[in-house]
This record gives C-alpha cells, sequence and structure tokens, in this order.
C-alpha cells in the first residue's frame, strides 16, 4: 500500500511540477528578461491580508518598495499604496509550448507595482518567472538527454548482452572509452571553435547530444546485464529452439525484460542530466543571456556576497531539491514494484 | 624643488639638492613622522614567479620587487609627477635627445656595497639586452631605437635617445637598478635568466629598496625585513623605513582576503571588489579599519565593434555586418542608447564613473573636461538610426536599408563577472532599439585569439588601464599602427581621415616638450574619439582599498601600487 503511494503521489508531484513548467509563460507574472533597474537584489515581495489600518481584505495586496536611500542596497516599504493581487491579468506575451502565442498570465499587479514572490535578481529580474522559464530548458534538456542516453543504452546493451563475444567487447569498451575522455576540457574546446552565430536552441541542442552521448554508458551497462540474463531464460530458449530469428528474440522477449530498468535509468538520470546543465552553465556553456536556466540561476550563487546579503537567491536551489526529492522517490518506487513482479 | 615634467622646450636647468650625504629627505611629505618598528601583512592574489626585476611580468612579482628595489626617477603615485629616487637631479639637452643624470652619491645597496654610475650602466644593458627578453625593453625603445647609456664619471650617467621624447624622464620609473658586482658575472656567461628567482636563498639579493628579503615560504608568504642601507630619511632625519617588516602572503581569493581582513589578520587589502567594499562597510566602525573610495584609477572598460579588413579571412556574415558598424551614427546611436548610470548602479553598486572617453576623472592632468557627456537617451538614438537608413520593421526589430535585421553578437571573457553584467545590460538597452544582441562569454585566451588573429567576432567587451597618467603609454591603443589598437589591427595606413589625424597628433604630442602644448594636442585626440567612437567608453571602476587603523600614512592612490607605493611611509600604531 505505501509503495503505492510513494509512486502514485511522487508521479502527481513530477507532473505538477511539469505542467507549471510547460506553462511556464502562463504561470510566471514576468518575463525572464524584463529587468527593472530600479529594483536590484529585492527580497521577496510579501503578501499582506491586513493594511495599516487593521482592515483585512479578502483580496490580498502587495506594497511597493523604495531604495532606502540612507542605506544603499537595501529597500524601505512604501506603505502609501496597496496593489491588490489580480488574477489573470495581461501582460508580457510568450508563446505555449514554443508555439501557441498568448499575454494571460495568472497573477500580477499593476504597475508599477512589482510581484517578485522570490525576489530580484541583479538586474531587477523577478526569480520565480525565471525559475519557471528556467526549467523549460533545463528540465527539457535533462529529460531529452536522459531518453537520448537510455535509448542509445538500451540499443549498444541489449546487442552486447543478447549476442556476447567479440560483439559484447567492442561495443563495451567503446561506451567506456566515451566515459573516458576528459569532455570538461572537450567542452571548452568545442566552445571555442564554435562559431559566434551559434543560435540559442543549436546551443541547446549540442548541451543535450554531449550530455546524452557522455553519459549512455551507465545504462547500457545496466542493460547489457539484463539482456545476458534474460537470453538464457527457458521461455526464450524455447523459442530459439522453434525457430525465432534473434531479432523476434530481442523485441519479443529481451526487451520488455528491460523494461524496469529503463524507467528507473530514466528517473535517476533526469535530475543528473539538469544538474550537469547546472554545471556546464557555471563554467560558462550554457544558454546565453537573457535566456534563463537553472544553471544561470544558480551561478549567482559562486559569490560569497550573494549567499551573504541576499538569501533568496538560494531558494531556487531548494525547488530544485524538492524536485530531485520528487524523482528520486519515483525512481525508488519504480524499482520497488520491479522488485515484486520480476524476481 | 619641482623638478619632472620639462615644462618649456629647450634647456630644462634642473636644480640639485644640496645634500651631501647618502640620507636624503622626503620631498613634499604628506605623512607624519612616524614610529620605527612593526609589521604590517599584506595579501598577494598570487604568488610571484620570479624576483629578478628585469624578468618579471605578472603583479605578485612587481608588487614585490618594488619593495626591494629603487629607480633612478619615480614618478610619485599621489601626484602623478616624477620626482628624483636615485638621481638627485637631472638634465636635458636643447634638443630634447640627451638627458644627463647626476646620482646622489654615498649610497649603498642592501647588502652594504657602494652603489654607483657602474651598477646604472649594467642595469641599462641588461634590460636592453635582446637575448634577455625583458618584458620592459619595449618602454625603453624610443624612434624605434632603444635609448643608450654612458658612464660620464662615477656619479653622472648620460642618456641619448633617437628623438626627442616627451616625459622622457617618465621612462625610468620603476626600471630597478641591479647590483653589478651580484650579477655580472652571471650574465656575461649567460646565466642571468636563472639568477633571482624563487629559490635562490634570500642573501643573495641585494638591492636599493627600503626592504631586502628575509625569508621564503612556498605557497604561504614572503618576508621582507628593513633595508639598514635605505637612502630616504623623514623630515625629521629619521632614516626610512619604519616598518621593521613587511609580510606579503598569498591568498588567491579574494573572497579569502575579505575574510582575512576582517578578522586581522592581514592590514592592507587592495583592490577591492564593489561588493565585498559593500559587505565591509558594515563593519568599518567596529572592527577598526578604514575602506577609502579614491575613485576612477585609469582603467576604461568599453565596446567596440569590428573594424578590421577581413576580406581575406572567408568571414561573410561579419562582413555584412560591418556596414552598420563602419558608419560612424551607429557607434554614436548604440553609444546613445546604454545607460551608463545603470552599469554604474547595477554592476559596481556605484562605485565606478561613467565615462564618455577613454581618459578619466582620474587622470587629473591629461583628462579632457569639455567633451560633452550626453545624458542616456533612445531618442536620439533613434534619430541617428533614422539617419544612417535603419527604420523598425512590423515584429519592432531594426532593419537596415536593405532590409536585414541587426543583428549581432558581443564578446566578453568569461573570466570577468562585470564585463558580462555590463554586456548584459546592454543587451537589454540596445533591445529597446530594436536591436537583437546576443552575448558570447569565452574564455581570455580565446577572446584574444579572436581579436588579434582571426578577426572573427562582431563586437567586444573590453578594459585596458594605462600604465601611467602620461598619454605616451596609450600610444599603442589610438596609433593606427599600433599593437592594442583593438577594433582595427594591422592596419598599414590610417582607414579614415580622423585616424590619419590622431596618428599625426600622437605623433606630435610625443615629441613636443612643453606640456601645454601636449595637452592641447591630446584633448583634440580626445575630442575626435568621442565624436566618432572607435571605441564606446562605458565605465572606469573605483579603486577601493583598505586598510586597518593602526597602519599610520596610508595614503593610497588611484595608480599601481594604490596601496604599497609608499610602503617605506607607512608605520604602524
Amino acid at each position: 500500500m505505501a509503495e503505492r503511494y510513494k509512486l502514485w503521489g511522487s508521479l502527481v508531484i513530477l507532473g505538477c511540477f511539469h505542467v507549471v513548467i510547460l506553462f511556464a509563460g502562463f504561470f510566471a507574472p514576468y518575463s525572464f528578461a524584463t529587468q527593472d533597474r530600479a529594483m536590484p537584489f529585492a527580497p521577496p515581495t510579501r503578501l499582506h491580508w491586513v493594511d495599516r489600518s487593521g482592515r483585512f481584505h479578502a483580496r490580498p495586496f502587495v506594497y511597493a518598495l523604495k531604495a532606502d536611500p540612507e542605506s544603499p542596497g537595501t529597500y524601505r516599504t512604501d506603505y502609501s499604496r496597496r496593489y491588490p493581487l489580480r488574477a489573470f491579468v495581461d501582460g508580457s506575451p510568450y508563446r505555449i509550448a514554443a508555439v501557441l502565442p498568448s499575454e494571460l498570465h495568472l497573477l500580477g499587479v499593476e504597475e508599477p507595482g512589482r510581484i517578485f514572490l522570490l525576489g530580484s535578481d541583479g538586474y531587477g529580474r523577478d526569480q520565480l518567472s525565471r525559475f519557471l522559464y528556467g526549467g523549460q530548458i533545463s528540465l527539457v534538456a535533462g529529460i531529452l538527454a536522459a531518453v537520448m542516453s537510455v535509448s542509445l543504452g538500451t540499443f549498444i546493451g541489449t546487442l552486447a548482452g543478447f549476442y556476447g563475444g567479440s560483439i559484447d567487447e567492442a561495443l563495451m569498451r567503446g561506451t567506456e572509452l566515451f566515459l573516458g575522455l576528459p569532455w570538461l576540457y572537450l567542452l571548452f574546446a568545442v566552445r571555442a571553435v564554435l562559431p559566434l552565430h551559434i543560435a540559442e536552441w543549436q546551443v541547446f541542442l549540442l548541451l543535450v547530444a554531449i550530455l546524452g552521448l557522455v553519459g549512455c554508458a551507465r545504462p547500457a551497462r545496466l542493460i547489457r546485464g539484463v539482456a545476458l540474463g534474460a537470453k538464457e531464460r527457458n521461455f526464450v530458449l524455447a523459442a530459439r529452439g522453434f525457430g525465432a530469428s534473434d531479432m523476434y528474440l530481442i523485441s519479443r522477449h529481451v526487451l520488455p525484460q528491460t523494461g524496469g530498468v529503463v524507467l528507473t535509468q530514466l528517473a535517476l538520470l533526469v535530475p543528473t542530466y539538469v544538474l550537469a546543465e547546472v554545471t556546464l552553465t557555471f563554467l560558462g556553456f550554457g544558454v546565453g543571456e537573457p535566456l534563463a536556466s537553472w544553471g544561470s540561476l544558480l551561478s549567482a550563487l559562486q559569490q560569497y556576497y550573494v549567499l551573504s546579503s541576499y538569501w533568496w537567491m538560494f531558494l531556487p536551489a531548494l525547488l530544485l531539491a524538492a524536485l530531485f526529492l520528487a524523482y528520486y522517490a519515483a525512481a525508488d518506487a519504480i524499482q520497488g514494484r520491479l522488485k515484486s513482479v520480476y524476481f | 624643488m619641482r623638478l619632472g615634467n620639462c615644462s618649456s622646450a629647450g634647456i630644462v636647468m634642473a636644480l640639485s639638492l644640496a645634500f651631501p650625504g647618502p640620507l636624503v629627505l622626503l620631498p613634499g611629505a604628506g605623512g607624519d613622522l612616524g614610529r620605527s618598528g612593526g609589521k604590517i601583512v599584506v595579501a598577494l592574489r598570487a604568488e610571484p614567479k620570479t624576483l629578478n626585476p628585469v624578468l618579471a611580468a605578472d603583479a605578485p612579482s612587481r608588487d614585490v620587487i618594488r619593495c626591494l628595489t629603487a629607480d633612478l626617477i619615480h614618478i610619485n603615485r599621489a601626484t602623478q609627477r616624477t620626482e628624483p629616487a636615485l638621481a638627485k637631479s637631472w638634465s636635458v639637452s636643447r634638443d630634447g635627445k640627451q638627458y644627463t643624470l647626476e646620482l646622489r652619491q654615498g649610497l649603498r645597496f642592501s647588502d652594504g656595497s657602494p652603489f654607483s654610475a657602474d651598477d646604472v650602466v649594467f642595469s641599462f644593458e641588461v634590460y636592453l639586452d635582446g637575448n634577455i627578453h625583458s618584458p620592459q625593453r619595449d618602454l625603453l625603445v624610443v624612434g624605434g631605437k632603444p635609448l643608450t647609456v654612458r658612464k660620464i664619471d662615477d656619479y653622472t650617467v648620460r642618456f641619448d635617445l633617437e628623438q626627442p621624447y616627451a616625459a622622457a624622464e617618465r621612462i625610468f620609473d620603476d626600471i630597478a637598478m641591479l647590483p653589478k658586482h651580484r650579477l655580472e658575472n652571471a650574465y656575461r656567461e649567460g646565466r642571468f635568466s636563472q639568477e633571482w628567482n624563487l629559490s635562490t636563498p634570500p642573501a643573495e639579493f641585494t638591492g636599493m629598496g627600503p626592504f631586502r628579503l628575509k625569508e621564503y615560504v612556498p605557497g604561504q608568504e614572503i618576508g621582507l625585513e628593513r633595508n639598514p642601507y635605505y637612502w630616504k630619511q623623514d623630515q625629521k632625519g629619521n632614516r626610512l623605513p619604519y616598518l621593521d617588516q613587511v609580510l606579503f602572503e598569498f591568498v588567491p581569493s579574494e573572497d579569502a582576503q575579505v575574510i582575512r581582513f576582517e578578522s586581522q589578520e592581514s592590514d592592507i587589502l587592495t583592490r577591492l571588489s564593489a561588493e565585498n567594499f559593500s559587505v565591509l562597510e558594515k563593519q568599518e566602525q567596529a572592527r577598526r579599519y578604514h575602506l577609502h573610495d579614491l575613485g576612477p584609477g585609469l582603467e576604461y572598460n568599453f565596446l567596440f565593434f569590428n573594424l578590421n579588413d577581413i576580406a581575406s579571412k572567408g568571414l561573410p556574415e561579419i562582413a555584412k555586418k560591418q556596414a552598420w558598424f563602419m558608419d560612424e551614427r551607429f557607434r554614436q546611436a548604440v553609444s546613445a542608447a546604454i545607460d551608463r548610470e545603470g552599469i554604474v548602479r547595477l554592476v559596481y553598486k556605484g562605485r565606478a564613473t561613467p565615462l564618455w572617453g577613454n581618459v578619466t576623472p582620474g587622470n587629473r592632468f591629461w583628462v579632457n573636461t569639455k567633451i560633452p557627456h550626453p545624458p542616456r537617451s533612445l531618442d536620439r538614438a533613434r534619430e541617428l538610426l533614422r539617419e544612417a537608413g535603419f527604420r523598425s520593421n512590423r515584429d519592432g526589430a531594426l532593419v537596415d536599408a536593405r532590409g536585414n535585421a541587426v543583428e549581432f553578437s558581443i564578446l566578453a571573457s568569461s573570466s570577468n563577472a562585470q564585463r558580462m553584467q555590463i554586456a548584459t545590460i546592454i543587451q537589454d538597452d540596445l533591445s529597446h532599439l530594436g536591436m537583437n544582441v546576443h552575448v558570447v562569454s569565452l574564455e581570455f585566451r580565446a577572446v584574444v585569439d579572436r581579436l588579434m588573429n582571426s578577426h572573427d567576432f562582431e563586437a567586444c567587451i573590453m578594459g585596458l588601464t594605462s600604465g601611467d597618467a602620461d598619454p605616451n603609454s596609450e600610444m599603442n591603443v589610438w596609433l593606427s599602427s599600433g599593437s592594442t589598437h583593438l577594433w582595427h589591427t594591422g592596419e598599414t595606413q590610417p582607414a579614415t581621415p580622423w585616424e590619419a589625424e590622431i596618428d599625426r597628433l600622437m605623433q606630435q604630442q610625443l615629441i613636443t616638450l612643453d606640456a601645454a602644448e601636449r595637452k592641447h594636442l591630446y584633448d583634440r585626440v580626445q575630442e575626435i574619439l568621442a565624436e566618432e567612437v572607435p571605441v564606446i567608453s562605458l565605465v572606469s571602476p573605483n579603486i577601493l582599498v583598505g586598510a586597518m587603523d593602526r597602519v599610520g600614512n596610508f595614503e593610497p592612490a588611484i595608480l599601481d601600487p594604490y596601496a604599497l607605493w609608499n610602503v617605506d611611509q607607512l608605520y604602524v600604531h
């Protein structure tokens, strides 16, 4: 029972996360690039229900922040005007799934009020909006790379495990070669010779391809193990005795047995690749400004003064941690179900 | 006793100080009389690579070497003018090509050996030796030929220049005098490059500086102790330096330096970033240190476009865009649209100065205060673009006369966080004009390669720091044939009439000995640069330093070395 709750619970959380990120433009109050140069490093906007005179308002509202002239870099709340929170407002244009244009946003406040629910960064850009838009890049990169890795790994591993012998040797040593490459330095070299006009989506795909290729060794090894075991099963030997071809055996009997491992690997690799994208962006390989990715959000934390003075910059990291926990829980739950079904 | 810049063409008769002995009065000492004794700790960003003054190129090596050596004529970092050092006076011939320096008599190296003209001649022989490849050799080449040195007598040396050279006495600054008795053998035997490296025992070093090497602990620190034979004294006649010891500790990251300073483990912090300055500012009273914002130094950051001849390079995309870049109205429009105040506020937390020219206000004598400082104006930018034939299309993007959308990339070095941030702000600014700008960050050497060799770039944000307040140090940037003429390297002749004019003006001021005349010429250069904007000047970061209250006579200046230029006058309360 508990296992089932764990699986469906984590899948629901993941589902919600992904839907919100898919519709990032709708859920984000602002665009990822809108700078408010008067509000750099503004703390998270507080929602109020009770105003200064003690009156309760059913609709929450916010106050504006003004730079404090006495201590530069900090803000004072300006209680002179309330900005009620509004729903389904028209704001900056965006495209749903990069196709459908829209201008509808879930939340907003009237100008010149600002609703920075997670605070703002050094250019006065809303961190929440950048987190959601950033998810579109980082999460999709992670998922695509994981799918690529696992597909490639399954292909290689199945062949290696099923046929064995020299094919097995060749394939396994080949993937290990990939694992052994100093990919960080390779990336520096690649970046330096890339033309300057490379479009953002091309950088993105290159990133995905590199992550996917380099990371296929581990799933390949695991799938190979499954295939090795699978090909010795009675029903497989029986089918072979009946004259089944290799292709038939692989597609009908071996591959289905890898299903569990594939799913678990997917669930584990997505967070790994998201983190890899974060790391690469830290080092300057990610998508360029002003596009947001989780890596660019977190790379601001590299500096001491940001950590010490602007605590809200750390919130995206906490949200990421929550996301990863959900993925690991899902992987765990799938693993648990695997055990009960197959072994 | 203002020696220094030649103030009139022709002969400048130098007055010599009538001081017989080796000890010298501190000229115009702004400092207090200090107490003898004590030690200060200074953090170095990296470990020095060598202690050989002739070979040192990196900043940490030079910082330490400056404490150990002395030069003939020194640029006072506070006044930005020259003053006598080991040479007590000098005279210039009428044609400006011959300098005769009178050395102080009776001076000794830190090991007690006497200092004389032989050491000077030997030192210059080493600096000018082409096989030694000293980074400072180029500074001693005037008019294509290195200067020649002749000993007249034990305390007089004559220098001959190929052509008259304005403010030539500034060349001598930081050219450390070497001890002939220690280094000549090694030099004659061809071993000079191995001398005075980090594994040399301290006792073998000797110099004319306020301190001498005491010990070197690899990976940790370099300790200096007082030079008992130092030739300067304060107004009361006490021999300098005041300090007994100076300890340089190697602390690689600025954040670590800040933490050490906060916990009073080091006494002096040089070149803070604005963020760390604000962090430290909050505790200034409680922790008994004092921070200084000295205003702009000589560094200027700028945006420039690729105006190189790339016909033979196979870069058709960039060649098409050069049609925009080469139009000065396009560059002026970009300059008008950039939010310099925003950059100062957001990137430097207010601790920087916006620039509209290459000479910063910190360069008090040479800055042309009359060039206009127009505030940011998108309207003016759009008007300029309209004049140049650009217009907005239906989607709001800017297109040129042939319908091509204006799109280009700005290159910035990934190791410099500030330049990346400036690029991001400029990207946003130009998006208001409808330009689609990308920010590309590359490793520093990859950037330099694209700028100098492959010319495969469109726009770039770069910063340069003048070596000296004097415009001669900027020749390489503004001369069309100069090696750092970044927007168009490798020109065999000036590409535009105004570049030809700048060439003429810079060459002229190089050989003009009259300071007022030079100022007039260089003012005109700055006017032309502000009008044609081959580089769009952006900001100059302020020089931010700090010191513990216990350090006396701390008089930081905006010229490098900002905090330690008067290390011989520093003392501890």
